[in-house]
């Protein structure tokens, strides 16, 4: 019984640590994605948070301010693609992967001049982001350790399930949640409504780009306490996928991303030594990923004016 | 209009991501002040990245204080990193820390190194340095082992030298540079086995495979001697960059009790030091010494000599007696070791590691090698 509480604990600290960077990602995608805008560029908007918030919060003992520094490095990359595909209608999937390219390359080369390195110089403890209820738990006991290993956990990971409840009040429940899903589904009906689609549009891009820089610097922050090039590896496409699989609602992103991390947390449960071969265990993520996304989720519908670049001349 | 515009928009930023990226890029220049060359002079397309600006600032460097021009008496040693990258805090790191050390202590040796993005890069890498009349290539890592036996076969008079691979012993002109890593971990073993409180200890490695599983061999003996009815958690990660996996490992360790948790899984023990510094409990380091990385909480680390051993080879060339071969570095020759950071370390339990180092180096006891003679061994 103890051992498995204790497993169980393991379990849903893993699925927060893996989760919570993801979440971020994920809403920002939700934005982009539900304004019209293809974002694929989330894992460089994402590293070049991870960068700009271990940097800040080194140089100013500020882990907050280096948190929000990276959440606003990461909305320059957005403008950078808004200014690339919303207002000279580029190519979203070009633009993307030109900000995959070019933000881990201009980080890396920044942290050679910062630091003659391509890692940063690991964080204080107190230039971390803190963990919440530290010491509320007694760990002695079997419950008090479940507890700990589960609640005592970054700040970080508590704000983005405010986040998210935040994200879906916008989209659902605001007018300007409601301009923006229609800009993505029709933008020529809201052009002649008066809504400024390419304006919406530009700011969805830029939100996307600060959440995703949100959950870059929390994985270089958080979980971590430097950055290094394996910070980011990945991450940004798993919430793109997450997006997909919740049918772009930030309720259903969350839900995927908490899929994925609890089957990484499965794999560190499982690999231990109890015998079964790691390489199978190592798979069970994109396993289950892909018969979830087969059996129980429907078609997703994307937004019908995803990926088309709105031209007000036509 | 807009269309064109948005082009030229694009090809800046490829432009501008080919200049990024292409600053280390490995087939396009050598030494680290000409690789950011590229970069200072293409920088400036990236119009609208604000980081621009700090961009002249890799003109100021101050790296640039290695090689002089090169001229035909100097000995001209070139290294190739692994995938890791000549930053990884490990072994590429290192060898490069001690071939600068080697050339401003004997500025007759000349010293240049090429990072390898993909695996596809050493093939490319070594042959660079074979164009530019290389008196010495060192490869960093057994990932390059295939590209340097065949370079190696293809130019017989070219002198190499490998790290951490002996498929190539058999090459007259391949120097292979072996580590006892089982000894270092032996004696962070006993350090773990001397210092939990709660006879539980931790264990993460980064896969599976002869040469990964000696750091737990020893390392599980070495507990076992000190401390014999200790258990050892093991875990394999199947990941050298999974820094969550890692923390997650040692929570669930750490849940389980252990008090003292050693890592040989290089990024994926970021993750693990990280728990152990959150929890309050001990870890371990490997490779080079990572008390940086958490210094309260890091009690050593189990240190190979990869600097040693690359200045070595070089020193050889240099008197002509490089020769190939396998080249054992173990504690005998200080070619690994437990790191400088002791301090954390008990009095008496340093005077145990002295012993029993004292013991190996005397060639009174063997160190275990093989899965066989460590039974408590679990990964697979």
């Amino acid at each position: 019984m103890t051992d498995i509480i204790n497993s169980l604990g393991i379990l849903l600290f893993a699925t927060l640590a893996y989760g919570t960077p993801l979440i971020y990602a994920a809403l920002g995608s939700c934005f982009s994605e539900v304004s019209g805008v293809v974002n694929i560029g989330i894992e460089g908007m994402m590293t070049a948070g991870a960068f700009t918030g271990t940097v800040v919060a080194y140089f100013t003992g500020s882990p907050w301010l280096g948190f929000l520094c990276g959440g606003l490095a990461g909305m320059l990359f957005g403008a950078l693609h808004a200014l690339a595909t919303v207002r000279l209608g580029a190519d979203q999937t070009i633009a993307g992967t030109a900000i995959n390219m070019l933000g881990p390359g201009l980080v890396i080369m920044i942290a050679r001049v910062l630091f003659n390195s391509t890692d940063t110089i690991p964080l204080e403890p107190s230039q971390r982001i803190p963990r919440l209820f530290t010491g509320v738990f007694d760990t002695s006991t079997t419950f008090g350790r479940f507890m700990d290993n589960v609640f005592s956990t970054y700040a970080s990971t508590y704000l983005v399930f405010i986040a998210v409840i935040l994200v879906w009040f916008i989209f659902y429940k605001t007018r300007f949640g409601l301009r923006m899903r229609a800009c993505g589904e029709h933008p020529q009906a809201c052009e002649t409504l008066g809504i400024h689609v390419l304006k919406t549009r530009f700011l969805c891009v830029m939100i996307s780009g600060f959440l995703s820089g949100l959950g870059g610097a929390c994985v270089t922050m958080a979980i971590s306490n430097q950055f290094r090039p394996i910070s980011i590896v990945g991450q940004g496409f798993i919430a793109i996928a997450a997006v997909i699989f919740g049918k772009f609602r930030p309720h259903g992103a969350l839900l995927g991303c908490l899929l994925f991390g609890f089957c990484s947390g499965l794999k560190t449960v499982l690999g231990g030594s109890s015998g079964i071969d790691t390489q199978l265990i190592s798979m069970i993520p994109y396993v289950v990923t892909v018969i979830v996304l087969i059996l129980f989720v429907g078609r997703s519908r994307v937004p019908s004016a995803s990926g088309k670049p709105f031209l007000k001349a036509r | 209009m807009k269309k064109i515009l948005a082009l030229t928009l694009s090809i800046c930023l490829v432009l501008g991501l080919a200049a990024c990226g292409g600053g280390s890029t490995p087939t396009t220049t050598a030494a680290p002040e000409t690789t950011k060359a590229p970069e200072t002079t293409k920088a400036p397309e990236t119009t609208k990245a604000p980081e621009t600006t700090k961009a002249p600032e890799t003109t100021k460097a101050p790296e640039t204080t290695v090689a002089p021009a090169p001229t035909s008496d100097k000995i001209k040693i070139g290294m190739v990193t692994d995938v890791g990258g000549v930053n990884d805090k490990s072994f590429n790191q290192t060898s490069w820390e001690g071939l600068q050390a080697l050339q401003a202590e004997d500025p007759t040796f000349e010293v240049k190194y090429l990072e390898s993005k993909t695996d596809a890069d050493y093939q490319t890498n070594i042959n660079t340095f074979i164009d530019d009349g290389y008196d010495l290539i060192i490869c960093v890592g057994y990932m390059l082992a295939d590209a340097t036996k065949e370079a190696a076969t293809a130019n017989p008079d070219q002198k190499f030298a490998i790290i951490d691979d002996a498929t190539c012993a058999d090459l007259p002109n391949v120097a292979c540079l072996m580590f006892a890593q089982e000894e270092a971990s032996y004696l962070v073993g006993l350090v773990a086995g001397s210092v939990t409180k709660s006879k539980t200890v931790g264990y993460v490695q980064g896969m599976v495979s002869d040469t990964m599983n000696l750091f737990g061999i020893g390392y599980i003996t070495g507990v076992l001697e000190a401390c014999p009815d200790a258990k050892v958690l093991q875990y394999n990660a199947n990941a050298f960059g999974d820094i969550p996996g890692g923390q997650t490992a040692a929570k669930d360790m750490i849940t389980k009790g252990a008090d003292v948790i050693y890592h040989a899984a290089g990024g994926t023990g970021i993750g693990v030091i990280n728990a152990c510094a959150e929890e309050g409990i001990w870890a371990i380091g490997v490779d080079t010494d990572q008390a940086s990385l958490s210094p309260e909480h890091v009690i050593t680390s189990a240190m190979k000599r990869v600097d040693v051993a690359a200045q070595d080879i070089s020193k050889a060339v240099k008197a002509g007696t490089y020769k190939g071969g396998e080249y054992k570095y173990d504690l005998s020759n200080g070619g690994v070791d437990l790191a400088p950071t002791r301090t954390h370390i008990p009095e008496d339990v340093l005077k145990l590691v002295e012993e029993k180092k004292a013991d190996i180096i005397a060639g009174k006891y063997k160190v275990p090698t093989t899965v066989a003679d460590c039974p408590a061994f679990e990964l697979k």
